[in-house]
C-alpha cells in the first residue's frame, strides 16, 4: 500500500523543470483570460459597493448599523472572527506541513499563504470600522503621549488581539515574501525591459548560490517553527475576546482550542474553494491534482469532526455546569429566535462534511466545490450564533432585545468578500501562484539532453 | 594574475554533486554552485557548514520576550499605575499573550533580516548577466582554473564524464 502511494506522482503530466517555469510564468506574461476579467469585475464591484456602505457608515456613525445597547457586536465582529479563521489554513499549509515535510503542500502553499495575508487584511479592517472613528485607530498602540502618558490596558483581551493580529500579519507577509524571492528571480530572468527592472528590484538580486540556498532553507524552517505556535496563539487570543468576559455562552475554557480548530476547518474549506477555481481557470490540473484535493478533503472531515465534538462539549458542559444561565443560553440557541442560525451552523459544519468520508464524493469536484462553500457559510454562522445569541438575552429580561442587520451592515459583509477576491485575483495575475523552486525537485522525471562542447565567452 | 572560470551546466543535480565531489577530491577549486532549487547533499560536498541562523532567531526571541514583559510592567505598574477592575498592577498571566507575540515578531523579523544581510540581498541589487538559465532548469557548477595542472581539455573531459549538457569558459581578470 505504502509503495503504491509512493509511486503515484504528486505532479502529473510528466513535466520537466522547464515546463514548470513555463506553466507558472505564462499566465503572468500574457493577457488574462476572459474568466479572470469576469471574476475581477465581479470582485471589484463587490468591493466598491461594500466600500460605499462602509464609507457611509464612517461618515454617519455606527448608528447606521442594527446594533443596539444589548447586542453590541453583530456582523462586524462576526466578519472579523470569520476572516481571521480563514487565514489559519494558509499558515498551517506553509508552516506546519513544512515542518512535517509533507510534499503535497508545495503546489498550494504559495496561494494558501496569499489567502492568509488577504484574509488577515480583511479581518483587521473590521475592528477598525467598528471603532466608529477609524482615524483614531492608532490609539490602540502603546506610544508615549500627552494624555498622562496614558497607556493602553495590557490586561484586556482586545489589546492582545492588536498584538496577535499585527504579528500574524507581519510574520505571514515576511514568510510569504521570503518564499517568493527565488521565484521572482525566475520571472525576472525571463522578462525584458521595464518588467525586468521591476522584478530586478523585487527579487533582491537573488542568484541561488549554494551558500545562499543553505541559509535560505534554514531560514524557512525557522520561520515555519515561529509561525506554528503563532497561528495557534492568534485564534486563542481572538477566542479570549469572548472567553475572558462573563457572558454565558462565551465564558468557557474550551474556547481557545475550539476556535483554533474551527479556524483551520474554515480555512481549509476556503483553500479548497480557491484551489478548485485556480486549477480550472489557470489550467493547473497537473499541479493541483486529485491527490491534493483528497488530502484537503481529509483534513476537512477530520477538523469538521473535532468541531462537532466541540459543539457537543459545549452543550454537555452547559447542562453539567448546573448554571441556569448557561443552560438557558444553549436552549435559546437551539430553540430561540436565532434557532435558524444555529441549525444552519450544525447542518453545514457537522453534517455536510461527513459526506467527505466517501471516496465517490471526494472524486466529484462539483460536489466538493459546493461542500467547501457550505462549510464557509456554516462557519460564518457559527461566529454569528456565538456572538448574537449570547448577547441578545441579557441577565436582566428588561434588557432583552432583538437584532436585525441593516443594509449598510450587509454592505460591510460584501466589502470583505469584494476586497478578498479582488486581492486574490490580482495575486493570480501578477505573482507566480505555484512555488516553482519547491515543485521542481519533486518532479518524477528529469530530461537530460545531449551534451555540447564548451563555448568560449569573453 | 588572471584565472579562467569554467562553468558546467547540468540538468540533473545528482550529476552536479558527483562532479563537485570529484573536484573537491582532486583539489580543483569550486567557485560556486548556482541552482534553481536547493540541492540536498551539496553542502557536505562543498564543505558548507550548517547555518548559524538559529542563534539570530534565539536572540531575537529573547529580546522580544524581554521587551514585551518590560513594556507591560513598566507601563502598567510604574509609569501610569491604573487600577483596572481591581486586578493587580503586575498581572503576570495577563501579560503572557502580548509578550509571546512580541517574541515571535522580533524573532521572525530578525531571522529574515539576517538572511538578507548575510546573503547580501537587497532590493534592486544587480545580478551579473549570463546565468539566467539557472533560475529555470539548469544547475551551474563554476570551477576555477588557477594553474596549468588542470587544462582546458581536462575540464572538457570532466564535463563529458559527468553528463554536463553545456559548458563555457571565461577569463576573469583580477588586479
Amino acid at each position: 500500500m505504502a509503495e503504491v502511494l509512493a509511486e503515484t506522482p504528486l505532479i502529473t503530466g510528466d513535466l520537466t523543470p522547464a515546463d514548470v517555469t513555463r506553466d507558472v510564468c505564462t499566465p503572468l506574461e500574457g493577457k488574462p483570460t476572459g474568466l479572470w476579467y469576469a471574476g475581477f469585475l465581479l470582485a471589484l464591484s463587490a468591493l466598491l459597493l461594500g466600500g460605499l456602505a462602509v464609507g457611509y457608515q464612517i461618515a454617519k456613525g455606527i448608528g447606521t448599523w442594527g446594533l443596539n445597547r444589548t447586542v453590541g457586536w453583530g456582523f462586524d465582529i462576526t466578519n472579523f472572527v470569520f476572516w481571521v479563521g480563514i487565514g489559519h489554513a494558509g499558515t498551517l499549509i506553509s508552516a506546519v506541513l513544512l515542518l512535517f515535510r509533507q510534499k503535497w503542500r508545495t503546489s498550494i502553499n504559495r496561494s494558501a499563504e496569499a489567502m492568509t495575508i488577504f484574509a488577515v487584511i480583511c479581518a483587521g479592517l473590521y475592528p477598525v470600522i467598528h471603532m466608529g472613528r477609524p482615524w483614531l485607530a492608532y490609539w490602540v498602540f502603546p506610544y508615549s503621549n500627552e494624555r498622562g502618558p496614558l497607556w493602553v490596558n495590557f490586561r484586556s483581551a482586545l489589546l492582545w488581539d492588536v498584538f496577535a493580529i499585527g504579528t500574524y500579519f507581519t510574520i505571514s507577509l515576511v514568510f510569504w515574501y521570503v518564499g517568493l524571492i527565488p521565484d521572482l528571480a525566475t520571472v525576472r530572468d525571463r522578462a525584458r525591459g521595464l518588467r525586468k527592472r521591476i522584478l530586478g528590484f523585487l527579487s533582491f538580486g537573488w542568484r541561488g548560490t549554494a551558500r545562499t540556498w543553505s541559509r535560505y532553507e534554514t531560514t524557512c524552517v525557522l520561520l515555519a517553527a515561529l509561525a506554528t505556535p503563532l497561528v495557534v496563539s492568534v485564534h486563542s487570543v481572538v477566542s479570549s475576546d469572548f472567553a475572558t468576559s462573563v457572558i454565558p455562552g462565551w465564558h468557557t475554557t474550551v474556547f481557545p482550542p475550539y476556535f483554533v480548530i474551527g479556524a483551520v476547518f474554515s480555512g481549509f474549506a476556503m483553500v479548497l474553494t480557491l484551489m478548485l477555481i485556480a486549477r480550472k481557470t489557470m489550467r493547473f490540473e497537473n499541479y493541483i491534482t486529485l491527490k491534493h484535493i483528497h488530502a484537503i478533503c481529509k483534513v476537512l472531515v477530520f477538523t469538521g469532526s473535532i468541531v462537532a465534538l466541540a459543539y457537543l462539549t459545549e452543550l454537555f458542559i452547559a447542562w453539567y455546569s448546573g448554571s441556569q444561565y448557561e443552560q438557558f443560553v444553549f436552549l435559546n440557541r437551539m430553540a430561540g429566535p436565532f434557532a435558524w442560525a444555529y441549525w444552519i451552523m450544525v447542518s453545514c459544519n457537522v453534517i455536510a462534511p461527513q459526506l467527505l468520508w466517501f471516496r465517490r464524493v471526494r472524486n466529484n469536484l462539483a460536489l466538493i466545490f459546493v461542500l467547501s462553500l457550505v462549510v464557509n457559510v456554516g462557519m460564518w454562522f457559527e461566529r454569528f450564533t456565538i456572538i448574537v445569541t449570547s448577547l441578545h438575552r441579557d441577565f436582566l429580561p428588561s434588557s432583552w432585545s432583538g437584532y436585525v442587520p441593516t443594509l449598510i451592515e450587509m454592505g460591510s459583509l460584501v466589502f470583505g468578500f469584494g476586497l478578498f477576491f479582488t486581492l486574490f485575483l490580482l495575486f493570480c495575475r501578477f505573482v507566480p501562484m505555484i512555488a516553482m523552486f519547491e515543485v521542481k525537485p519533486i518532479l518524477a522525471r528529469r530530461e537530460r539532453p545531449v551534451a555540447q562542447p564548451t563555448r568560449e565567452v569573453a | 594574475m588572471s584565472r579562467s572560470l569554467h562553468t558546467g551546466f547540468f540538468f540533473d543535480e545528482h550529476d552536479l554533486v558527483a562532479a563537485a565531489r570529484e573536484c573537491r577530491e582532486r583539489g580543483i577549486p569550486v567557485v560556486d554552485v548556482v541552482s534553481p532549487f536547493p540541492i540536498h547533499g551539496l553542502d557536505e560536498v562543498l564543505g558548507i557548514r550548517p547555518s548559524r541562523m538559529a542563534w539570530v532567531t534565539f536572540v531575537g526571541g529573547a529580546v522580544g520576550l524581554g521587551l514585551g514583559f518590560w513594556l507591560q510592567y513598566w507601563t502598567s505598574a510604574f509609569d501610569w499605575p491604573l487600577n483596572v477592575g481591581g486586578k493587580p498592577l503586575d498581572s503576570l498571566p495577563a501579560f503572557v499573550p502580548v509578550a509571546f507575540e512580541l517574541t515571535i515578531l522580533i524573532a521572525g523579523l530578525a531571522t529574515a533580516a539576517a538572511l538578507l544581510l548575510r546573503s547580501r540581498l537587497w532590493p534592486a541589487k544587480r545580478v551579473p548577466a549570463g546565468l539566467e538559465v539557472t533560475t529555470d532548469d539548469r544547475h551551474a557548477l563554476i570551477l576555477a582554473q588557477e594553474d596549468a595542472s588542470f587544462r582546458d581539455a581536462d575540464f572538457e573531459e570532466l564535463w563529458r564524464r559527468h553528463g554536463a549538457v553545456d559548458a563555457r569558459r571565461e577569463t576573469e581578470v583580477e588586479s
